[in-house]
This record gives C-alpha cells, sequence and structure tokens, in this order.
C-alpha cells in the first residue's frame, strides 16, 4: 500500500539514525574547546552632552524604591499597560510590562496596607487596536494611571483620549518627536526623543571620537527613521551620502548594503533601528570584512543583540538615554521573569515606581496623581525623572555604552 | 521634509537612487550573492510547485513548513549533537563540519516533511472528502499558517525549554563566513559554495525522482490528469501524500541552508516572507513546474540583489513584487511555461 | 440542528443553524424582511450601548470592536462583489483599503505636503473629511480601474497572484516615497467629522476625546459606519438584481460559456472590479477618519488574507453573510483579549484559536455559514408566488 512511501521513509530514518549514532559516539569535546559562550556584556562608558562632549556622571545617588517605606495605605486601585504585548514587537512590549510589573509587586510585596493592580492591555502595537483599548482604559474607574502606549503610532492615535480624560499616561519607548507637541497635559516621556539623542550621538561620533566618515543605516520603521534623520542632519557632510542606507525591519540579507558600505570605507556606521536586525547586520558586516566601528542606539542595546551577534559586536558603541541599570535591579529582574533586563525594561520599572510612590503619598484619584507626576523630581535607576510643561525630561544626558 | 513639497504638486520620491556605479562594480558580487539566496528560494518554491501542480492548490502554510525545519536544525544541533549556542563560530574543520551539517539537514528535512504530510492529512484531506472548493482550501492553508505561528510563539516554550518565543534563537554557527577564493572580483564564501552545491545535488535529486522514479510518473500523472491517472491504477492520496512530502524534505534542506547564512533567523515569523518571496519565485518561472521553479528561485534572488543595488536597498521587496507582476501579466503561465502534467516535467 | 443526507452521492452537509435560517428567510414576504432587517439593524446600533455580559469584551473597547467591524463589514461586501459574485479572486484587497487610507490622509493631514486643510488648502476643517470620503472612493476606483485592464485578462489563481503582488506593491510605495507619505511614520492628526461639538466635547463626538461611557467615539463610528453599511447595501442589492448582477454571476458560473452568450465578460469584470475598489475606498476612508493616523504596517497580507477568511466564512455571493463573517473575524480575537483561563493569559493565545476556528469551521462548514443559492435572477418573486399558489390549489384540491 503505502510502501514505497514507507519503505523510503524507513530508509531515511534509519540512515538518520546510524548518523546520529556514529556522531554521538564520535563526540570527543571539540565543541567544548570551540568557541564557547561569548562573555561579551554591555557596559557602560561615559555620559555626554548634546554636542557630544563627555561630562562627569553624578554621583549615583539612590533609585527610588517601589517599596517605599512599607507602611503605606491606599484604597483599591490599579496602573494600567499598553503596548505591544502580542505580534512581532512583543519582545519590546513585553519588556516593559515586566518592568513596571517589578516595581509594583516589590511595593504590594512591601505595603500590606497598599495593594495596586497592574492591567494590561495588548495593542500589538497597531493604532487602531489602541483606538479601542484606549477608551477602556480610560473608562475603568480604578485606573489612575497608565505607563503606555509603547510605539510612537499608537501614542499619536490615542493621546487625545488620555489627555480629555486627565489620565497620566507615561510611556516608556515613544521616542518620535512631534508627540509633545500635541499640547497633551498628561503626555509624559520617560526617556530621550529622537531630537536629543540622535544629534548627541552625532555630535560623540564626529568630534569627541573624531570620526571623518560615516554610514548611517535605517530601518525604515518610526523609530528608526526619526531618530535617523535627526543623525544625519547633524553629523553634516560626515554622514556620507554615498552609504545613506534604508533597510526594513525583518530584514534578514544586508549583503547589498554590506557592499555598498565596503565601497564607501567609512570609519564607523550607525545603524538606526532595534536589536535583531542589528546583530544580523553586525555579524553579516564583520564576514564581509568590514572593520569600521558599528554604533547603535537605545533599540539595540539589549542582551539579545549580543546573544545573537556573538564575536561580531565586540567593540560595539551604543547610545541609550538610560543609565546603567544597577546591579541589583538587574538581578531581581532576572530572578523573576528568567532572562536578563531588555530595551526599555528599566524605564518601565521607574515609571511604575514613581506611580506607585504617588499612590503611596496620597494621590488615588486621577487629577492628583497627574499632579504628582508633573512636579516629580526624583532619581530612577536609568536616570534623573523631571519633567517641562512639555512632558519632556528635563535633564537629558545620552550614555555610551560598549560591548566589551 | 514637508515645506520643500508644498506647491509642488508631481512630488515624487527623492528615494529611488538609480544608481548604475553600483550595480556595475558589485556586478558579480551581487550575482554570487543573489545565486545563494535563489537556492534556497528554488528549494522552498519546489514545495510550492508540486502542490500546485498536482492538487491546483496555493499552500500558505509551506512557509511555516520551512519555518519548523529551522527550529529542527537548531534541534538537532542543541539537543542531539550538543552545540552551545553562541553566536560564535565553532570552525571544526571541514570533514567533520560536514557531517554535523549533515545530521543536522537530515533531522530538519525530517521534521519539515513529517510536517507536511501532517499538513495534508489534517487540514487538506478532509477538505478534499467533502469536495470542497478551492476558496476554501486557501482558508484552512491560512488558519493552519496561524496555529503554526503561534504555536512555536507561546506554546514550543513550555514544551521544550529554549525553544520557540518572541525572540529569535540564539545562534549556532558552525562555519564562520570566509572567503575561499575569488571569481572575477566577487568573493565566494564557504557558506555560498555549501549552499549552491547542496542545492544543485537536491534540484538534480528530485528532478531525477520525480522524471524517472515510478512515483515521480504518478505525480505527473495525477497533475496532468487525476481522474485517468486513477483509472490507470495510480493511488491519488498516496501520491498527493508523496507530494507533500517531497516539498517539506527539500524546505527542510533549505532551512538548514537558511541557517547557515543567516543564524539569528530562527524565529517563528522567520518563514512568512520567504514563503511569499519563494512562491513569487515559483510562480515567475512557471507555476506546476519543477524546472520553473528552480529557475524561478535564481532569477528572483539575483534580481532582487540588482534591484537592490540600483534603486536602494529598500526597493527590495518592490522589486520581487514588481518582477512577479510583470512576469504574470506578459508571460502568465511563467517562463518556463509548461506544467507538471507535461511529459517534461 | 438537524442533520440530513443529501442524495446526490456527495459529502453529508450539516444543515448548520445557517441553512434553516436562510428557509425560514425565503418564506417571508419583502415588507416582512424589510421590517426584520429595520429591527436587526436597530438592535445592533443599540447594542454596544447596552452590551451584556456574554457578550462583552473586557479587554477592549466594545464600541471600538464594533467600529472595527463595521469598516471591515464594509471591506467584506466590497470584497464579495468581486470574489464572491464575479469570481474574481483578489488577495490584495488590502491594496485598496491604504489607497483609500492614504487618500484621505494625504489630503487632510499636516504631515502631508498636499495637505488641504488650513490656510493655503480649499478644504473647511468642519467638512474635510466627508468632502474627502467621495474622493477617496472615486482614487480608489480610479486604482481600481488602472490595477484592473492589464490584469483582468488573468485567469483565476493568477488573478489571485498578481492582485496579491500589487498589494503588498502598493503597501511598500507607501513606505518607501517618504517624501509623500512620510514614509513609516505616518501621517497624523488627520481630519474627521465635526459633529456635536459642546462644551463637555470641544472637538465633537467622533473625535479621539470622546472616549468616557458607552457612547464613546468607537460606538459613534460604528453608527456612522452601520449607516453606510445599509447605503452600500441597497446599491450592491440593487446591482445584484440588474443585467450588471446577471453577468456577473454568469462570468462566475463559467466564464467561457457566458462569453459565447454574448455577455462582454472583460468589462463586467472591469466593472466588478471597480465598485469592489470603490467600496474598499470607502472604508478606508472611515478608517483614516477614526484612528485619525495613517501608516505603512497596518496594511499587510495578512489583513488581506482576513477579509478574504471574512467573505469566505460568511458565504461567498451573500453579502448579508459576509458581514456576520467579518463580525467574526474581528469579534473573535479581541473577545479573548484580557481573558485569564487556568492563569493562562487567552489574549496571547488568540491567533492560535483563530486559526484552529477557520480550519475547523472549513472542515465542516466549507461554503460558509451562510452560501448563496441558485435562484432565479429575474422574475424570481412571481415565479414563486405562481409555485406557491399551484401548490394551495392542490392542497385545495
Amino acid at each position: 500500500m503505502r510502501s514505497r512511501v514507507a519503505r523510503n521513509a524507513l530508509a531515511v530514518g534509519s540512515a538518520g539514525l546510524i548518523v546520529f549514532g556514529v556522531a554521538g559516539c564520535s563526540q570527543s569535546d571539540p565543541k567544548q574547546s570551540g568557541a564557547a559562550g561569548s562573555n561579551l556584556k554591555i557596559v557602560e562608558q561615559v555620559q555626554i552632552d548634546e554636542n557630544g562632549a563627555e561630562i562627569k556622571a553624578a554621583g549615583g545617588a539612590t533609585p527610588a524604591d517601589p517599596a517605599g517605606d512599607g507602611k503605606a495605605t491606599c484604597p483599591p486601585v490599579s496602573i494600567a499597560m499598553a503596548g505591544a504585548l502580542n505580534g512581532p514587537d512583543a519582545a519590546l512590549g513585553i519588556n516593559i510590562k515586566n518592568g513596571v510589573q517589578l516595581a509594583i509587586d516589590k511595593h504590594n510585596a512591601a505595603n500590606p496596607g497598599c495593594q495596586v493592580t497592574l492591567k494590561t492591555f495588548d495593542t500589538e502595537g497597531d493604532p487602531q487596536k489602541a483606538t479601542g483599548i484606549a477608551p477602556q482604559i480610560v473608562d475603568d474607574k480604578f485606573t489612575i494611571g497608565l505607563v503606555g502606549p509603547a510605539f510612537s503610532g499608537e501614542t499619536k492615535a490615542t493621546g487625545t483620549v488620555f489627555d480629555q480624560a486627565g489620565l497620566v499616561a507615561a510611556t516608556a519607548s515613544a521616542t518620535n518627536v512631534t508627540l509633545s507637541e500635541n499640547g497633551w497635559k498628561t503626555f509624559f516621556r520617560g526617556l530621550a526623543n529622537d531630537g536629543v539623542q540622535g544629534p548627541s550621538v552625532a555630535n560623540y561620533l564626529k568630534n569627541t571620537l573624531k570620526y571623518k566618515k560615516v554610514c548611517v543605516v535605517d530601518d525604515s520603521t518610526d523609530y528608526g527613521l526619526g531618530l535617523a534623520t535627526a543623525v544625519r542632519t547633524t553629523l553634516g557632510p560626515v554622514a556620507d551620502s554615498a552609504c545613506n542606507i534604508s533597510v526594513k525591519k525583518g530584514d534578514k540579507d544586508f549583503s547589498a548594503a554590506v557592499t555598498q558600505i565596503k565601497g564607501a570605507a567609512p570609519d564607523a556606521i550607525f545603524y538606526s533601528g532595534y536589536y535583531a536586525e542589528a546583530a544580523t547586520f553586525a555579524q553579516q558586516l564583520k564576514d564581509g570584512g568590514v572593520t569600521a566601528t558599528f554604533a547603535s542606539a537605545d533599540g539595540t542595546k539589549d542582551p539579545e543583540f549580543v546573544k545573537q551577534g556573538g564575536e561580531a559586536t565586540k567593540g560595539a558603541i551604543l547610545s541609550c538615554p538610560c543609565g546603567p541599570a544597577s546591579k541589583q535591579f538587574a538581578e531581581e529582574y532576572t530572578k523573576k521573569f528568567g532572562q536578563e533586563p531588555g530595551t526599555y525594561s528599566t524605564e518601565g520599572y521607574d515609571l511604575g515606581t514613581i506611580l506607585v510612590k504617588g499612590i503611596d503619598s496620597g494621590a488615588v484619584t486621577r487629577p492628583a496623581l497627574l499632579d504628582f507626576v508633573t512636579k516629580y523630581e526624583g532619581q530612577g535607576v536609568a536616570r534623573k525623572y523631571q519633567w517641562n510643561n512639555k512632558g519632556e525630561l528635563t535633564t537629558n544626558l545620552i550614555w555610551i555604552y560598549k560591548v566589551q | 521634509m514637508t515645506s520643500d513639497c508644498v506647491g509642488h504638486y508631481v512630488c515624487t520620491a527623492a528615494n529611488i537612487n538609480f544608481n548604475v556605479d553600483n550595480l556595475v562594480n558589485g556586478f558579480w558580487q551581487l550575482t554570487i550573492d543573489g545565486l545563494s539566496w535563489g537556492a534556497i528560494y528554488a528549494l522552498v518554491a519546489v514545495g510550492y510547485t508540486l502542490v500546485f501542480g498536482v492538487l491546483r492548490l496555493i499552500n500558505f502554510a509551506h512557509s511555516e513548513i520551512f519555518m519548523l525545519g529551522m527550529f529542527g536544525a537548531y534541534f538537532a544541533l542543541e539537543i542531539i549533537l550538543g552545540f552551545k549556542p553562541s553566536g560564535n563560530a565553532y570552525n571544526l574543520g571541514i570533514g567533520l563540519t560536514v557531517v554535523y551539517l549533515g545530521v543536522a539537514a537530515l533531522v530538519a528535512m525530517l521534521v519539515s516533511g513529517a510536517a507536511a504530510v501532517g499538513l495534508e492529512v489534517v487540514a487538506y484531506r478532509p477538505l478534499r472528502r467533502r469536495n470542497a472548493r478551492g476558496l476554501t482550501f486557501l482558508i484552512t492553508a491560512i488558519g493552519m499558517s496561524f496555529v503554526l505561528q503561534e504555536f512555536v510563539h507561546f506554546v514550543l516554550p513550555k514544551i521544550l525549554k529554549g525553544f520557540g518565543g518572541s525572540n529569535a534563537q540564539q545562534p549556532i554557527i558552525l562555519v564562520q563566513p570566509k572567503t575561499q577564493f575569488t571569481l572575477f572580483s566577487a568573493n565566494i564564501s564557504n557558506v555560498t559554495i555549501v549552499i549552491v552545491v547542496a542545492a544543485i545535488v537536491l534540484a538534480l535529486l528530485t528532478d531525477i525522482a520525480l522524471g524517472r522514479t515510478k512515483f515521480g510518473r504518478g505525480i505527473r500523472a495525477v497533475a496532468q490528469d487525476p481522474t485517468t491517472a486513477t483509472l490507470m491504477g495510480v493511488s491519488r492520496e498516496r501520491i498527493i501524500m508523496t507530494t507533500f512530502l517531497i516539498g517539506g524534505l527539500l524546505a527542510g534542506a533549505a532551512a538548514l541552508l537558511y541557517t547557515l547564512k543567516v543564524p539569528q533567523g530562527i524565529i517563528y515569523s522567520g518563514g512568512f516572507l520567504l514563503g511569499i518571496k519563494a512562491f513569487s519565485a515559483a510562480v515567475l518561472g512557471g507555476i506546476g513546474n519543477l524546472r520553473g521553479a528552480l529557475l524561478g528561485g535564481l532569477i528572483l534572488g539575483i534580481m532582487e540583489n540588482y534591484g537592490q543595488a540600483f534603486f536602494g536597498t529598500q526597493w527590495r521587496d518592490v522589486v520581487a513584487f514588481v518582477l512577479l507582476v510583470l512576469v504574470l501579466l506578459i508571460r502568465p503561465t511563467g517562463i518556463l511555461g509548461e506544467s507538471l502534467g507535461k511529459a517534461r516535467a | 440542528m438537524s442533520a440530513q443526507h443529501r442524495n446526490d452521492g456527495r459529502a453529508r452537509y450539516l444543515l448548520a443553524p445557517g441553512d434553516q435560517i436562510r428557509q425560514w428567510w425565503d418564506q417571508q414576504s419583502r415588507p416582512a424582511k424589510w421590517c426584520f432587517g429595520v429591527f436587526v439593524f436597530i438592535l445592533v446600533a443599540y447594542l454596544p450601548l447596552h452590551t451584556p455580559s456574554f457578550l462583552n469584551t473586557p479587554g477592549i473597547s466594545f464600541g471600538g470592536t464594533m467600529a472595527q467591524f463595521a469598516m471591515v463589514a464594509i471591506i467584506a461586501i466590497g470584497l464579495n462583489v468581486v470574489v464572491g459574485q464575479a469570481g474574481l479572486l483578489d488577495l490584495g484587497y488590502v491594496g485598496f483599503y491604504a489607497v483609500g487610507a492614504y487618500t484621505v490622509a494625504l489630503l487632510t493631514s499636516p504631515d502631508s505636503p498636499w495637505n488641504q486643510v488650513g490656510v493655503n488648502g480649499f478644504l473647511d476643517k468642519d467638512w474635510a473629511w466627508l468632502a474627502c470620503v467621495p474622493l477617496a472612493m472615486a482614487v480608489t476606483a480610479m486604482a481600481g480601474l488602472v490595477l484592473g485592464i492589464p490584469t483582468l485578462r488573468l485567469r483565476g489563481d493568477y488573478l489571485a497572484i498578481v492582485t496579491l503582488g500589487f498589494g503588498e506593491i502598493i503597501r511598500l510605495l507607501a513606505d518607501n516615497l517618504s517624501d509623500l507619505t512620510n514614509g513609516a511614520r505616518g501621517l497624523n492628526q488627520i481630519a474627521y467629522p465635526r459633529v456635536g461639538e459642546n462644551a463637555a466635547l470641544p472637538n465633537g463626538v467622533f473625535s479621539s476625546g470622546n472616549s468616557a461611557g458607552q457612547a464613546n467615539y468607537g460606538t459613534w463610528w460604528f453608527w456612522l459606519g452601520l449607516a453606510l453599511m445599509v447605503g452600500i447595501l441597497l446599491l450592491v442589492g440593487n446591482l445584484e438584481r440588474s443585467r450588471v448582477g446577471r453577468a456577473w454571476v454568469a462570468i462566475r458560473e463559467d466564464e467561457d460559456a457566458a462569453e459565447v452568450m454574448g455577455v462582454n465578460t472583460f468589462k463586467f469584470k472591469l466593472w466588478a472590479f471597480v465598485i469592489g475598489a470603490g467600496i474598499g475606498g470607502l472604508s478606508g476612508a472611515l478608517y483614516a477618519g477614526q484612528v485619525q493616523y495613517v501608516a505603512p504596517p497596518t496594511f499587510n497580507i495578512i489583513n488581506s488574507m482576513l477579509f478574504l477568511c471574512a467573505v469566505v466564512l460568511g458565504g461567498q455571493g451573500n453579502k448579508l453573510g459576509v458581514i456576520l463573517g467579518a463580525f467574526i473575524i474581528v469579534y473573535l480575537p479581541n473577545r479573548l483579549l484580557g481573558v485569564h483561563v487556568l492563569g493562562i493569559n487567552l489574549g496571547d493565545l488568540k491567533y492560535l484559536f483563530f486559526g484552529l476556528a477557520l480550519v475547523v469551521l472549513m472542515i465542516f462548514r466549507p461554503q460558509g455559514l451562510f452560501p448563496v443559492r441558485q435562484q432565479l435572477l429575474a422574475y424570481g418573486k412571481s415565479a414563486r408566488r405562481l409555485l406557491r399558489n399551484a401548490d394551495e390549489s392542490k392542497a385545495a384540491a
């Protein structure tokens, strides 16, 4: 009956088993002596200002602790978190959610009299879905604060909703510059926007590291394009227009870009995008024989970049508006979630901490919490938080990291 | 960027380059790179073209078969052979590397083949039993595509620790890509050689299988005329299973070759775009035609690369689809045109 | 649900609720059907205001979900004209959705170089969206014409593949031509209808500021979509019963025979394409107004496939059935958002369940929930009356 196919399958299967056996038996330990897991880590180097000049980091102030004094009491309230928890960009949304969850869980564990609930809403990164989720968040009487939305597109589509409802909406990751220009009094950006990070890192490359030729590559996303435009404008003639390249997020083959960059022979390559493509790109650059420095920004500053890029990421320069995660935070996060903190985890944690501190201080209504955040000033794990009247951070210092 | 366009009614993109230098300088390198991509497209395209030829069905879930093959290869390397993922190359010497790659390829092919046959038994056969129309198969294929992707995304991490999830697998790189020799100013790396050689071997084997063996004749018979083939004693169901199996095996091999080229590409969504491109390649070469699929894959890989160099890297996918549309408008049956059912497959 | 065996040797169909409802529906007279329709319309329109708990979506606003449903339903009706009635397999329908949305966006967004709202333009802010809707439909219909003329010579699967290619090309163009469309950053602050402005709602009921309570802006967009849906249904229904509709059926059933019988197949196929495109453009304009932000990632292949699923699930060719298909497509994943069972967040698995639902539905009901049936297209009513009278006189005799 199915003899022919079955016989073939059996033949293949047994051949396979024999090969396994042979391979298994011949396992001397060359694997172990081969390339072991790389010990590369992303290590902070220096803080820079908008002109790219290195400045001394302010003495390490202790980051705010969500546990507070342990004696807080409050009525049942909740904090919402909205972002892409599903779909292709889920990794970033989950990083933020985990950060917020860590803050809230620490708070709840320390303060039995005040239990704050975390309500998560999955927008899949889709602006239309976000417009359906925003009213849901706003309608819930118990929700007095929001960490999110995660992406600039969703924030553009829903900012008015939160503004009209007076619900404080602090985003941990949306970097589009125009977001703070809509006059929303509830919009707070927990990190520097592209308009700050771009010129800073561009000036650092140009003035401090004195690179004469830089290739700027963007990944055609909202974040990547925005940052790359700022970098290209600030670099001016240093950004070689012969290797002004746009790739697409999700691309796996960068050979044409590598060939073009090789032809242009720059001093450095600035990749404006996220870690998955950055890792592949860095690897293919190295395989292609390009020795220029690989530089990127906060979207790439994630342990996955080093995990996936391996040795190819050695010496890469990463900028980030986020300060180095304290060892304690990294340990707590890893213990709780089984993975290291990733891009935007620290921002999620810090914003969650600020909101629960507000609740602890007695702000248990939306106007009160909004007022608290507007006037807040304090140190977080990633940076110092204080906002101007547009919702942008007042101190915008960029950190430079290196993979070593 | 708004201000310089206000008042200009024809404000087209300054985003297209028309960069002839790029194309001419890198011509041979682009061709070689395009060939290695094309080889992968070609192997995946065979799956689409065979299923279409026999069943007149566009098997949209084939991209997930490929994706499962990638995970199968990774499983072989990590669990069976014991490599530790690290993102750095192992460089164990040609002999050992070939053996290990062979093992991984075998496992990948087994996984993909099993998945393809499973897909046919679970999703398509019940529909055929009920005489469903073509569009129904399409919807089922889409449904199975969702199911397989989300299975790897959410369920697999709970079954096999470290597999699946939202992030790509940490790569296991057996071979450090290194230029072996230079041909007309193009660097040919060891990875490219492995991919092209493996693809040629597999393509030849499949061509022989379809042309000379009994079940190959059966496949061509069913593709040409199912009723008469049944009258002649060919078991339609068995042939259909064999067709899916062959497509799956080749997709598994392509998956292993892909992981050589892009070690960071093993993720639940990694099959989707490649599947669409491979499908376009199959149509380009002539859907239903085995050699057409192979040729179409190569042509698509090369033209994509040229287009990328000429127009700019962001136009790569547009080139692929424009090529597809042009071929369909000018010569709808594809470049080689003949279907599986004719005398020459 | 009773099972019936059919004796023509084909596979058994389970007589699903769809068929029983269909039989009951066929027996109603025309005025009765209209009364029932109005009743259902009012009920559905009232649903977001008092949603029963089994229907309510905890993780997302029900009004928002219904607004999305209205848009997908309009798309489904448009796609039904192309796929269900004329039998043209179109896998790139999302391209028309994109053209409609981008037309409105390019004309009304401050980020766009062709912005006509504001000081330099000819569109007044209050009426901008409404004025752009017929423009969007016209432009999309034109796009349908441009796309259709070269491609409609192709048959069956080849047409499907070409339309798939075109759908992706449109999205990639929107992504790459960033001087025009702002690329991935999208076009923001698109105009929307300004209705019902008062002190509490300074921008009207359709603005995103109206987000409190059940009659939020999602609900208002849903009502608008519902009203437009009725208009489109009337239009398409008229077409169905006219010469054009009969030509479509002829083309769908056997194109060569239709050609032999004198039907200008190319012209009517083009008409189907253009009308389908126009309806898709209308839905795109609704989308642009509701979300007020348009960017390329929304218009991907997956959505094209989902629209096709809506049409096939509901029953190809049946304009009311596809509305139900659209409801299933939009509602099911949203229903699972925020639902936790046994500690697992079902929202994560929503596409897994959705895919399973598609597969199972296709196995057990491959013709869709409300498949179109053969019926006399001309003088159908009088024929049925004649037969009914014959039956009655026979019974009396």
